[in-house]
């Protein structure tokens, strides 16, 4: 059988998200629920969540969670780790039996350290160390791949339902303070778990609604600085891009959407002289990672949950407020499921990232 | 008049049971998300309480329907005949290739509004909106009236970019006194002092669905937009 990425594989799919800015948690039920209601716009062949603050007691430590084939991915993979991290902490992922989940891998987490003299040696930021690990790992072991990798933040994803992978994960015993989730519809049939959404790198996690047509252009450009597009799939390339973008180099989120979704030129002229010319030298840095065709994406960091759209808006996305929760949807109604009654209901222009963010890191009420 | 509670209903069910009803009226409560809801209907008049999915009304054929509440994407899709009222927002591609009939929203709608919409003879397909009108609005228009009534107070502009692009046939009307920046080539654009008789009865028709006093809509100016026929469409995506 092939394996994602030895095919194409469009999406249509359905994404959702939800923050409590005040920092209180919740379970995964909420964004259960919420996806539920967009059944139809997935296929049952693929769908996952990611959780934000779900690790209190382990936040100081990497979170890998793997997918293997079979033992022998994972003892290559263990030796891999142990020369290079400290395990502070491993285990097989809790699930449970779900019908509408099958053929699952092993699946396990561990808690990681760099080993400091490693590290040291390596003359690379701590990130980019970890990083590099994980890009080895997925590019290098066969049958070993990396889905999760970021602190106190985990991405729980498989084949079947977003609902069924849910509750196959048993995201009722995570407390997070900030969930996406995805459900996925796409025309191939994927041979594997590791090509379901959320995508991640480190702390961020994209889940992502669309089909972009810059794929090769992005793909080639980012691929000079190291990443390895394993998958062939645009969620992995835009993960990628995010990354490369705001933790190599720098830019902030909005900066960085104005890369990815920036302004048609005309556009831009009709804006104000100081949004003008920090557009155009934007687009002008980055041409290679200017994004199009449709897409609508949620990505998810440390503290915060971002929305963006393709600027022609292609694919809609739906934002809501109700006290401290703000929520990013593909469709109201799945909003509307876990809070019926809400302050504020939006939909973003094409290309205008919508950022929200715990209060304690400056976000806004 | 038949009620029917659509919690917990799929799609399928909820649009099976609208279909099969006998009676003229009926009104669908808790409605989340089910898509298609009266898709093709004629002879009905439903009312549908909470959030129908996407394509509601779509291919409609004389039915009417009135939403309390926001709609999703693609109301009113390639609908013959028939109202659509909806009191509160509507999402992207409201009223999509539209040929006949008449879609009031209260609020905004979304990118890509009455896009490709067509008139033929007595079919002369209308568009009432409340608040403003994303980008993309009347692209490719072909005929029939859209109405932008500029409402809104969130200080956005009344349409986003490319309003008109492609636009052949009907006419846009804009509650605004200047007229929208960037407009495309081919679009004229004019500032008449008052609607015309068949736009006014449009405006006092969303009026009447919402409960609005028509007076200050019908004695504001507009910017009345139009293919120009002196300068005609030739491109946006490749020469050709």
């Amino acid at each position: 059988m092939l394996k994602e990425g030895a095919f194409r594989n469009p999406s249509g799919c359905a994404i959702v998200g939800v923050i409590d800015r005040s920092g209180r948690k919740m379970t995964g039920e909420g964004m259960i629920e919420a996806i539920t209601v967009m059944h139809d716009r997935s296929n049952g062949l693929g769908g996952g969540f990611a959780g934000y603050g779900i690790y209190p007691h382990y936040k100081d430590f990497y979170a890998f969670h793997l997918f293997y084939d079979g033992k022998e991915a994972r003892q290559e993979t263990e030796a891999f780790l142990n020369r290079y991290f400290e395990t502070v902490y491993s285990s097989q992922i809790q699930t449970r039996k779900v019908a509408g989940v099958v053929d699952e891998p092993l699946i396990f987490r561990y808690f990681l350290a760099p080993l400091p003299q490693k590290l040291s040696r390596s003359h690379l930021d701590e990130r980019e160390y970890v990083a590099r690990c994980v890009n080895r790992i997925n590019a290098q072991i066969n049958g070993a791949y990396v889905f999760s990798s970021g602190k106190d933040m985990g991405i729980f994803k498989g084949v079947g339902y977003p609902e069924d992978v849910g509750r196959f994960y048993r995201l009722e015993e995570y407390e997070g303070y900030a969930w996406t989730c995805h459900g996925r519809y796409p025309t191939n049939t994927p041979g594997w778990w590791g090509g379901s959404h959320p995508f991640g790198l480190l702390d961020f996690s994209v889940v992502h609604n669309g089909e972009i047509s810059s794929y090769d252009a992005n793909r080639r450009y980012i691929e000079m600085f190291g990443y390895k597009c394993t998958l062939h799939t645009d969620t992995e390339v835009i993960t990628y891009i995010i990354d490369y973008l705001v933790r190599r180099q720098g830019l902030t989120l909005t900066e960085a959407a104005h890369v990815i979704a920036a302004s048609f030129w005309s556009t831009i002229e009709g804006k104000d002289a100081d949004a003008r010319e920090q557009e155009m030298l934007l687009r002008r840095m980055f041409p290679s990672l200017l994004i199009t065709g449709p897409f609508s994406v949620i990505l998810g960091y440390t503290g915060g949950l971002m929305a963006l759209g393709d600027r022609l808006k292609l694919r809609s996305t739906v934002c809501a407020e109700k006290g401290d929760l703000a929520f990013i949807s593909s469709e109201e109604s799945a909003i509307r499921r876990v809070q019926p009654d809400l302050d504020r209901v939006y939909s973003p222009a094409g290309g205008e990232p919508v950022i929200y963010e715990l209060y304690q890191k400056g976000g806004n009420a | 008049m038949r009620t029917i509670d659509a919690e917990g209903m799929d799609y399928a069910q909820l649009n099976a049971q609208v279909r099969s009803c006998e009676e003229e009226e009926i009104c669908i409560t808790r409605c989340i998300g089910q898509r298609y809801i009266g898709t093709g209907l004629s002879g009905r008049r439903i009312v549908v309480d909470g959030t129908p999915g996407n394509a509601l009304g779509a291919y409609l054929d004389g039915a009417t329907i009135r939403v309390n509440g926001n709609v999703q994407e693609a109301t009113g899709d390639t609908m013959n005949a028939g109202v659509i009222a909806v009191a509160g927002s509507a999402g992207d591609a409201t009223g999509y290739a539209m040929r006949g009939g008449r879609i009031f929203v209260e609020g905004n709608v979304g990118y890509r509004c009455g896009i490709h919409i067509k008139a033929y003879r007595e079919n002369r397909p209308a568009i009432v909106i409340g608040g403003r009108a994303g980008s993309f609005l009347g692209e490719y228009q072909a005929g029939g009236t859209i109405i932008v009534l500029g409402l809104h107070t969130d200080g956005r502009p009344i349409v986003g970019n490319f309003c008109g692009t492609g636009m052949h046939g009907g006419e846009i009307f804009l509650r605004c006194e200047h007229v929208p920046p960037r407009l495309p080539a081919q679009v004229r654009a004019e500032r008449i002092a008052s609607l015309p008789a068949e736009a006014a009865s449009l405006v006092q028709e969303w009026c009447a669905a919402f409960g609005r006093d028509a007076r200050e809509l019908l004695s504001s100016a507009y910017i009345r937009l139009t293919p120009d026929s002196n300068n005609p469409y030739r491109q946006m995506y490749i020469a050709n």
